[in-house]
C-alpha cells in the first residue's frame, strides 16, 4: 500500500509496487491529462511534478512516490501556472495537443527555477517531443509567461 | 465534459442541450427522410423537429434542426456540425466557421459538435469520388468550403423567411446582424433562438444559385483570427483522445504482433500467459497474439514473457532495406522495366536526340515513420447476442472504419457507432483500420469492453512507412540552355503512394516523361504528411539546383525561367526570394536554398539557412523563409502554424529519420534510436502567406516538400557536395562530402 498525495489530495494505492506511476496517475487517480508517450522518458508527455521535481512519471514506480506530492496538468495552481496556460492560449501554442500537458509542466518547472531564461536555458530545459512542431510557439509563449513577470492575464 | 462534446463557445450558457450532447444530431427525423431530402441539394434538408410546421417548442431545448450542419435552441445556441477529424490541423473550428459566416451565426453563440457518422450527408466526395468521411490530403476546407457556405447562406434564408413572416412584414425589409434578424424600419430585433422556437423548415431550400453568399471582403470571421475550438481543453489536460476514454468493466488489451509483417503465430506459451496475475484472455490473431487484463501494467508485464514461434514465410523476410536501393537502380535500369505511366509531354525521344547535354542523378529516400504522439490506440464495446458494437477512436477515416467493423462482425452498419474523439497526431497513419479492428476483436473474443493499447515500440516496429524509393532523374538541356527534356522514374512500393508529387505541372518543360516502377518488398506502407511529394520534390528541386550548377546559372532565375507560364507560381517563388536573403548576403559559414513546391492546389517556395558542424557531420538549419499561396486562408493564424509544423517535421525527417529494416524486421524500437527534431534545433521560421480571393486550398501538407531540397541545395552552396540521400544525417554526409562531386 503506497500512500501520497496528488494534486493535494490524499491517495492510496493498492497494486503492484512497481507499477509505473503515469499508470497510477491515469488509470487509478484517473486523471487522463498526463499523457502515455514512449514508456521510456524520452517524450516527456507524462511529465509531472513529483514534490516539487520536474518528473516523467513513466519511468518512476509507483512505489517511489510514496509519502510525497504529486502535481499533474489538472493540479498546477499558483501564479506561474496560470500565467503558462494563459501564454500558451495567446500564443495558440497546441496542435493536436498530446504532448502539451508535458510541455506545460516543463514550461512551469523552467519559470519556477528561472523567471526570465534565455532562449539557450529554453533549450536545455524543454526536451520534450512535439511531433505537430509547435517548437517555437512554446519558444514564444514560455517568453511571454515570463514577461507578464508571473501574472496570469 | 460529455462524451459528444466538441466544444461550446464562450458566451454559451451551460446546460444547453445542443451545447452537452450531438447525439440526437436529427432528432424527430428519420435517417431514411434524411437522405432523401439530399437528393439534388449540396447538403441533405431536415426538416425541424415539428416537420408539420407547428411549434417546436416541446423540444425546448432539443432545438429546431435547420438543416443537417445546424441546430439552433431557444437560447440561440448555434450548434454547427463538424464532420471531419481534429488532429491538430484547426479543420474542426475551420469548417463550422465557414457555415457561421454565412449564416450570420454569433460566434461566441456556437457550439461545436461532432457530426454522425453519416457519409451520405457529412462525407465528401474530393478524393475516391464517392462520398466518404476521410480527413486526409489536406482536402477538408477545400472539399467543405462551398457546401458549407450554401449551408450557411440556406439556414439564413431560413431564418428571414420565418422572421418575415413572425414579424409580418417582407423578407427584402429584413436584414441580419450577428446572431438575430433586423427589422431597420421598425428597429425590431429577433434573436436566431427566438426564430427557431417556431420555425418552419421549407420543403425545398434555395439553390445555390438563389442565395447571395457574401463577398470576400464582407467576411467578419474567415480570414480573421479567431481562437481555436480545441485549445482551451488542450492546455488544461481536459481534452479527450481515445486513450483517455474509460468504460464500465473496461480492460486492457495489447498485442504482440509479428516483428515480420505477413507472418503468423504458429505456437505460443498459452497457459504460462493465462496463468499471470490479472491476466483475462489470451486471443490468437492472424497477425499476432492478443493479451487483455484487468490493468496495463499487468498486460505489459505478461507480454514480456510471451513467446511466440513466428511463420517464416512472409515475402517481407527477403527484404533488407540496406541492400534494397541498388536492387532498385538495376531494375530502374531494365530496358523492359514495367513502368506505369504517371504523366508524359511532348516527344522526349526527339528532345533526347537535340539535347545538347544531358544530365543524369539518382536520389534515394529511406522508409519514415509517423511518430505521432499519441500511440495508436482505440476503445471497443460490445453488447447483445446480435452485438451492437461501439468504438471510441481518433481515425482520419471514420466511415470506412465504421464500414469494416461492420463487415468484421458480420452485422449491419447501423448496429456500429463510432465516437470521434481527438488524435494526438495523425499525420496520414490514422485513415487505415487495423488498431480499430483490433480493439473489436479483443473485446469480442474477451467479451469485456477492451481498451487496446500499441506501446511506441509497437507503434515503430509494426509500423507502415512512408516508403523507401530511388529517384532516377535525366533532363536533355538544348543549345541556348533551355531544358527541353525530362524523365523521372520513381521506383518504390506502393503505387497509390510513391509517385504523388512526381509530376511538375507548373514547370514549361515541353518534353517529359514521368513514369514509375512499382516495387513489392512486402513492408507495410502508408501516406505520410504529404504522401510522395516530400521525396519526389528532394529529387526534382534537388535535380534543377545541380542543373544550374553545371549550367553557371542562377538556381532561382532558372526557375523564374521554368515558372513563366504561371504568375501564380513565379509570384510564390518572387516573394520566397524577396523575404529572404537569398541572393543577397550570407552570413559566414552558413548559406542559402532555395526551392519551390506545389502540393495539389496549393503553392510554395521556400529559403533555409543551414551551417554544417563539421566535427559531428550535422546539418543545423537557423532560418527557414516561406512564401505560400493556398487561395483564401479561412484562419490565418492556424495556416502560419500549419506551415512552422510542416517546416519542423520536413527538417527532422529530411536530417534525422530513417526506418532500417533487417530480413523483414524494423531496426528502430524508440524515440532513442528513432530521434525526430527537439526545441534546441528548431528554427526561426518566418512565413508569408499570399493575399488571394481564390478558392481555398490545402494548408495541411504543403510546407513540407520543399524542406529537403531546400537543404541540399544549401549544403551544395556551402560546400560544393551534393546530398543525394535523405535523411542527410551523419553518414550520408560523410559519404557526400567523399563524393567528387561530379554528378552531372
Amino acid at each position: 500500500m503506497i500512500e501520497f498525495t496528488i494534486n493535494g489530495q490524499a491517495t492510496v494505492f493498492k497494486g503492484d509496487p512497481e507499477t509505473p506511476l503515469l499508470w497510477v496517475i491515469r488509470d487509478s487517480a484517473g486523471l487522463k491529462g498526463t499523457k502515455f508517450g514512449c514508456g521510456v522518458g524520452q517524450c516527456g508527455a507524462c511529465s509531472v511534478h513529483l514534490s516539487g521535481n520536474l518528473t516523467r512519471s513513466c519511468l518512476i514506480p509507483a512505489s517511489a512516490a510514496a509519502g510525497m506530492s504529486v502535481v499533474t496538468i489538472e493540479g498546477i495552481e499558483g501564479i506561474a501556472g496560470r500565467a503558462v496556460q494563459a501564454a500558451w492560449i495567446e500564443e495558440s501554442v497546441p496542435q493536436c495537443g498530446y504532448c502539451q500537458s508535458g510541455m506545460i509542466m516543463a514550461a512551469v518547472d523552467l519559470l519556477h527555477r528561472n523567471p526570465t531564461p534565455t532562449d539557450a536555458d529554453i533549450n536545455r530545459a524543454m526536451t520534450n517531443l512535439c511531433r505537430c512542431g509547435t517548437y517555437g510557439r512554446v519558444r514564444a509563449a514560455i517568453h511571454r509567461a515570463a514577461a507578464a513577470g508571473g501574472q496570469a492575464s | 465534459m460529455k462524451a459528444s462534446e466538441l466544444s461550446c463557445g464562450t458566451g454559451v450558457p451551460s446546460g444547453i442541450g445542443a451545447c452537452e450532447s450531438s447525439a440526437p444530431a436529427y432528432s424527430g427525423i428519420s435517417r431514411r427522410r434524411f437522405l432523401q431530402g439530399s437528393a439534388g441539394l449540396s447538403f441533405a434538408l431536415a426538416l425541424g423537429a415539428a416537420p408539420s410546421g407547428g411549434s417546436a417548442k416541446e423540444g425546448a431545448g432539443i432545438g429546431a434542426g435547420i438543416s443537417a450542419w445546424v441546430r439552433i435552441d431557444a437560447a440561440g445556441v448555434v450548434t454547427i456540425y463538424n464532420p471531419v477529424a481534429e488532429m491538430g490541423q484547426g479543420s474542426s473550428t475551420a469548417l463550422p466557421l465557414i457555415v457561421a459566416e454565412e449564416m450570420d451565426a454569433d460566434w461566441d453563440k456556437v457550439a461545436i459538435a461532432y457530426s454522425p457518422i453519416e457519409p451520405d450527408i457529412y462525407g465528401h466526395d474530393a478524393i475516391h469520388g464517392r462520398m466518404m468521411m476521410l480527413t486526409v490530403g489536406s482536402f477538408s476546407v477545400e472539399a467543405y468550403f462551398d457546401r458549407l457556405r450554401i449551408a450557411g447562406a440556406q439556414v439564413r434564408h431560413v431564418l428571414l423567411v420565418n422572421a418575415a413572416e413572425q414579424l409580418g412584414v417582407a423578407l427584402a425589409s429584413l436584414s441580419t446582424t450577428p446572431g438575430a434578424v433586423l427589422h431597420p424600419a421598425s428597429g425590431r430585433r429577433l434573436g436566431y433562438g427566438e426564430i427557431a422556437q417556431h420555425a418552419k423548415v421549407p420543403q425545398a431550400l434555395p439553390e445555390a444559385q438563389e442565395l447571395r453568399l457574401k463577398p470576400v471582403g464582407e467576411f467578419r470571421l474567415i480570414g480573421k483570427s479567431i481562437l481555436r475550438r480545441d485549445l482551451r481543453g488542450k492546455v488544461d489536460g481536459s481534452a479527450e483522445f481515445a486513450i483517455d476514454v474509460d468504460l464500465p468493466g473496461m480492460q486492457f488489451g495489447m498485442i504482440q504482433r509479428a516483428p515480420v509483417a505477413g507472418s503468423s503465430p504458429l505456437a505460443f506459451n498459452r497457459e504460462v500467459i493465462a496463468a499471470l496475475p490479472d491476466i483475462s484472455a489470451v486471443i490468437p490473431l492472424d497477425h499476432g497474439v492478443g493479451i487483455v487484463g484487468k490493468n496495463l501494467p499487468a498486460v505489459m508485464k505478461a507480454r514480456q514473457q510471451l513467446q511466440v514461434e513466428w511463420s517464416k514465410d512472409a515475402p517481407a523476410e527477403k527484404f533488407d532495406s540496406d541492400t534494397a536501393f541498388e536492387h532498385y537502380a538495376s531494375e530502374a535500369a531494365k530496358g523492359d522495366a514495367p513502368v506505369k505511366r504517371v504523366d508524359s509531354k511532348g516527344d522526349i525521344a526527339a528532345a533526347d536526340a537535340s539535347a545538347a547535354a544531358i544530365y543524369r542523378a539518382d536520389y534515394l529516400n529511406d522508409f519514415v515513420y509517423h511518430a505521432q504522439m499519441e500511440p495508436l490506440n482505440a476503445v471497443a464495446a460490445l453488447s447483445g447476442d446480435v452485438p451492437r458494437a461501439e468504438l471510441w477512436i481518433g481515425s482520419q477515416f471514420p466511415s470506412g472504419l465504421r464500414a469494416e467493423v461492420a463487415t468484421l462482425l458480420g452485422i449491419d452498419i447501423a448496429k456500429v457507432t463510432i465516437h470521434a474523439r481527438y488524435l494526438g497526431g495523425g499525420f496520414g497513419r490514422r485513415s487505415w483500420h487495423d488498431f480499430g479492428l483490433e480493439a473489436v476483436q479483443l473485446a469480442q473474443q474477451a467479451k469485456v469492453p477492451v481498451k487496446l493499447v500499441w506501446s511506441r515500440e509497437d507503434d515503430i516496429r509494426n509500423g507502415m512507412f512512408r516508403p523507401m524509393s530511388l529517384q532516377r532523374m535525366e533532363a536533355g538541356v538544348d543549345a541556348d540552355g533551355n531544358i527541353t527534356g525530362w524523365r523521372h522514374r520513381v521506383v518504390g512500393d506502393n503505387a497509390s503512394i510513391v509517385a504523388t508529387g512526381a509530376k511538375i505541372p507548373f514547370y514549361a518543360i515541353p518534353n517529359q516523361a514521368i513514369d514509375l516502377l512499382e516495387m513489392r518488398s512486402g513492408m507495410k506502407t502508408k501516406h505520410w504528411r504529404s504522401v510522395g511529394y516530400a521525396p519526389n520534390k528532394f529529387a526534382i528541386e534537388s535535380f534543377i539546383d545541380e542543373i544550374a550548377t553545371a549550367r553557371k546559372e542562377d538556381p532561382y532565375q532558372l526557375r523564374r525561367k521554368l515558372l513563366r507560364d504561371s504568375p501564380r507560381a513565379l509570384k510564390v517563388l518572387d516573394e520566397a526570394v524577396d523575404m529572404s536573403p537569398y541572393g543577397k548576403e550570407t552570413a559566414p559559414g552558413r548559406a542559402l536554398g532555395l526551392a519551390f513546391s506545389e502540393h495539389q492546389k496549393s503553392l510554395t517556395a521556400g529559403v533555409v539557412e543551414i551551417s554544417l558542424v563539421e566535427d559531428t557531420a550535422r546539418i543545423r538549419v537557423h532560418r527557414v523563409w516561406l512564401a505560400v499561396d493556398a487561395g483564401i486562408i479561412v484562419q490565418p493564424d492556424n495556416a502560419i502554424a500549419q506551415m512552422e509544423g510542416a517546416i519542423i517535421q520536413g527538417i527532422s525527417s529530411a536530417l534525422l529519420e530513417t526506418v532500417s529494416v533487417k530480413s523483414g524486421a524494423v531496426h528502430q524500437s524508440n524515440f532513442g534510436d528513432y530521434e525526430i527534431l527537439r526545441m534546441a534545433d528548431t528554427p526561426e521560421i518566418a512565413i508569408r502567406m499570399i493575399a488571394s480571393e481564390a478558392p481555398p486550398t490545402g494548408i495541411g501538407e504543403i510546407g513540407l516538400p520543399f524542406t529537403g531540397p531546400a537543404i541540399a541545395n544549401a549544403f551544395a552552396a556551402l560546400t560544393g557536395k551534393r546530398l543525394r540521400h535523405m535523411p542527410f544525417n551523419s553518414s550520408n554526409i560523410k559519404l557526400a562530402m567523399l563524393d567528387d562531386g561530379g554528378a552531372v
